[in-house]
């Protein structure tokens, strides 16, 4: 037993709840928001340093055992997570004083971040499926408040779609749980992965996977239940754009990554032979998606699901190349997809408008803006030696292992397509005539936590020599099931 | 001007609201051990709240009531984690229940549990967001 395991949930929990007494007073809020949210990256950084020296942090909530109580499991795959949580979220709170109006912050914007972290922690750390549905609710309501903050008549219409999308899920994910509990009669998900392995009866099982595949697949944007993601996310503020585009669809992805190697292993040449399928499917229309529209935000929300297939392609290969690529591109996607809806937050800022056609000849003014964008577009895309890259030759390696070319063209004439897409934006935005009705803005305090984000994803690419052992000990973690059935069931 | 003919509405509020104020404590008491608890003793008070605001009009409860509710929802919050919290320092897992007897005067021996303390902070959050929600509703022009 150890309290650390909830440490990532509380201090968000409690950080929230106090900022909701310091409303009224910004300049309190935003000190106590930064400080807070600092503090927190430190003790999950410690946490995660625990867990890769000792091993999994098992916490048994109200002292019930096991099978019986609430579990809380910081093993690696989940605390990794939360760590790219925490720093995403670091940079988004000294971003956020600039991007927001004073109104949306007294509108209780810090309180429904911090709710929203909670969840997202809560969902990775949580070793209980019903519990997991709990954390799913608790990050979607502080998300309902975030997406109509400002409430705007676009944002009202986005977040009916969005809510209603995100209600019918829930209700399938609720029903999928009771079967799974009326077949193995648990919820606690290292009892159900030992369960699943003695019932004999594959069929009913096999459904309820495709179920609760359907239930993620909706969250994580995945072909072809990706319809309601991209306009949603663009319609709120760009800071609360990137911790949706960054954490919300990664929670979806994350929940079939544990469980479709945990539990559902039973019929690997039906399901993930399917996911491999997706997963293509799922980068082609989200690359068209990108390259069919002008406006910049939505070439960012709409290069989300080609990555989500990217990761989904490591899921369906199911061997340790094509894993250790899939954790190794989420923590990369995470980051470089919070830095790039930054990004264009600025970029719409200064130049007035999102709209590409109306852009130009930004770089005269605002050359470091520029810059930035150029770097981010070749970390998206995976042009060596950054952390893209790592990433995706890890997952090309596991679908040759495992005989899938068409997935590599597939794959490899994406990513040219997304860097395509995003030189896009540089080019016609950067390069050309400037347009000189539009007034010179000032871009102080917006490029700091865009360059703390690039430099941990420079990091991750550079310094893959120390990161790549971690990530590669997670997945061959992630390949045996017992090592978790263990660490939770027989302490 | 327009005067509503509300005395009978009136009349019984006044016992109505009496009564589920009562009961409210009482599920409030009784919630960790039998039926009740924080969550329903919340909503029971809120319903009578409510009655008393669509009987008395808002500037009456307002003066009777001086407590914004919207900040109720956080102090109840804070009272529910806060229990959580206490199992930091006894070093004991997240949310341990404990409870004890003591021999208080007049009531004799009775039952305290700290589940009791987290009941008090779900049913001050469930009063404070049921209110803030319907009164949001019917101020709504």
């Amino acid at each position: 037993m150890s309290n650390l395991a909830v440490l990532p949930i509380i201090i968000p929990l409690i950080a929230g709840i106090l900022l909701a007494f310091t409303n009224t007073n910004v300049r309190l809020s935003r000190a106590l928001t930064q400080i807070l949210t600092v503090v927190n990256l430190g003790v999950v950084s410690f946490i995660a340093w625990k867990v890769f020296q000792d091993g999994t942090i098992v916490l048994e909530t109200g002292d019930w055992i096991a099978p019986y109580g609430i579990v809380l499991v910081a093993d690696s795959l989940a605390i990794t997570l939360v760590l790219t949580t925490n720093i995403i979220a670091t940079a988004a709170v000294f971003y956020a004083p600039h991007s927001l109006s004073i109104e949306k912050e007294k509108h209780y914007f810090y309180p429904f971040y911090f709710f929203l972290i909670t969840g997202v922690s809560g969902a990775f750390l949580t070793g209980d499926l019903f519990n997991l549905f709990v954390f799913y609710e608790v990050l979607l309501m502080a998300s309902y408040a975030l997406i109509v903050l400002g409430g705007n008549k676009v944002q009202l219409r986005e977040s009916i779609k969005y809510v209603l999308i995100n209600l019918f899920s829930s209700v399938l994910f609720v029903t999928a749980i009771a079967f799974l509990y009326g077949v193995v009669g648990t919820v606690n998900m290292a009892q159900i992965a030992e369960r699943v392995q003695e019932v004999e009866q594959f069929g009913i099982l096999t459904t309820i996977a495709i179920l609760l595949f359907f239930v993620f697949g909706t969250k994580a944007a995945l072909f072809p239940l990706y319809y309601w993601m991209p306009k949603s996310y663009i319609v709120p503020n760009p800071v609360i754009s990137a911790l949706f585009g960054a954490l919300l669809t990664k929670v979806g992805i994350y929940s079939i990554l544990r469980v479709f190697s945990l539990i559902f292993v039973h019929k690997i040449d039906l399901t993930h032979e399917t996911f491999i399928w997706i997963a293509g499917l799922t980068m082609i229309f989200g690359v068209i998606g990108a390259l069919s529209t002008n406006n910049i935000k939505l070439i960012i929300a709409y290069n989300i699901i080609p990555a989500i297939g990217f990761i989904m392609m490591g899921i369906g290969t199911f061997n340790q190349a094509g894993l250790s690529g899939s954790v190794y591109y989420l923590v990369h996607d995470m980051i470089i997809k919070t830095a790039l809806f930054l990004l264009v937050g600025v970029i719409a800022y200064v130049a007035g408008t999102s709209d590409l056609r109306k852009m130009g000849g930004l770089i005269h003014h605002y050359p470091v803006l520029g810059w930035l964008l150029f770097i981010s577009a070749f970390v998206l895309a995976g042009i060596p030696p950054f952390s893209g890259f790592i990433g995706k030759l890890l997952l090309l390696k596991g679908a040759l292992q495992g005989d899938h070319i068409f997935i590599v063209i597939i794959a490899l004439l994406s990513s040219l397509l997304i860097l395509y897409s995003v030189m896009k934006i540089f080019i016609r935005g950067f390069w050309g005539e400037e347009n000189p009705l539009v007034e010179k803005r000032t871009t102080k305090g917006f490029i700091a936590p865009i360059v703390f984000l690039l430099l941990f994803s420079i990091f991750i690419g550079i310094g893959a020599e120390f990161i790549y052992p971690a990530i590669d000990s997670v997945a061959v973690y992630l390949l045996d099931p017992e090592i978790y059935i263990d660490s939770v069931l027989k302490e | 001007m327009y005067k509503p003919n509300d005395l009978i509405l009136r009349t019984t509020t006044s016992l109505i609201a009496f009564i589920l104020l009562g009961f409210a404590v009482y599920l409030l008491l009784a919630g960790h051990n039998s039926p009740g608890g924080g969550f329903v003793g919340g909503l029971v008070t809120s319903a009578a709240v409510i009655l008393m605001y669509m009987a008395y009009g808002m500037e009456t409860i307002a003066k009777i009531i001086p407590v914004n509710f919207r900040t109720v929802i956080p102090v109840g919050l804070l009272i529910a984690v806060g229990t959580g919290l206490g199992s930091f320092v006894f070093d004991v897992p997240f949310l341990s229940h404990t409870f004890g007897y003591f021999n208080v005067p007049i009531f004799g021996k009775i039952e305290l549990a700290t589940a009791m303390l987290f009941d008090i902070g779900v049913y001050l959050t469930v009063l404070g967001v049921t209110i803030t929600i319907i009164l949001n509703i019917a101020n709504d022009q």
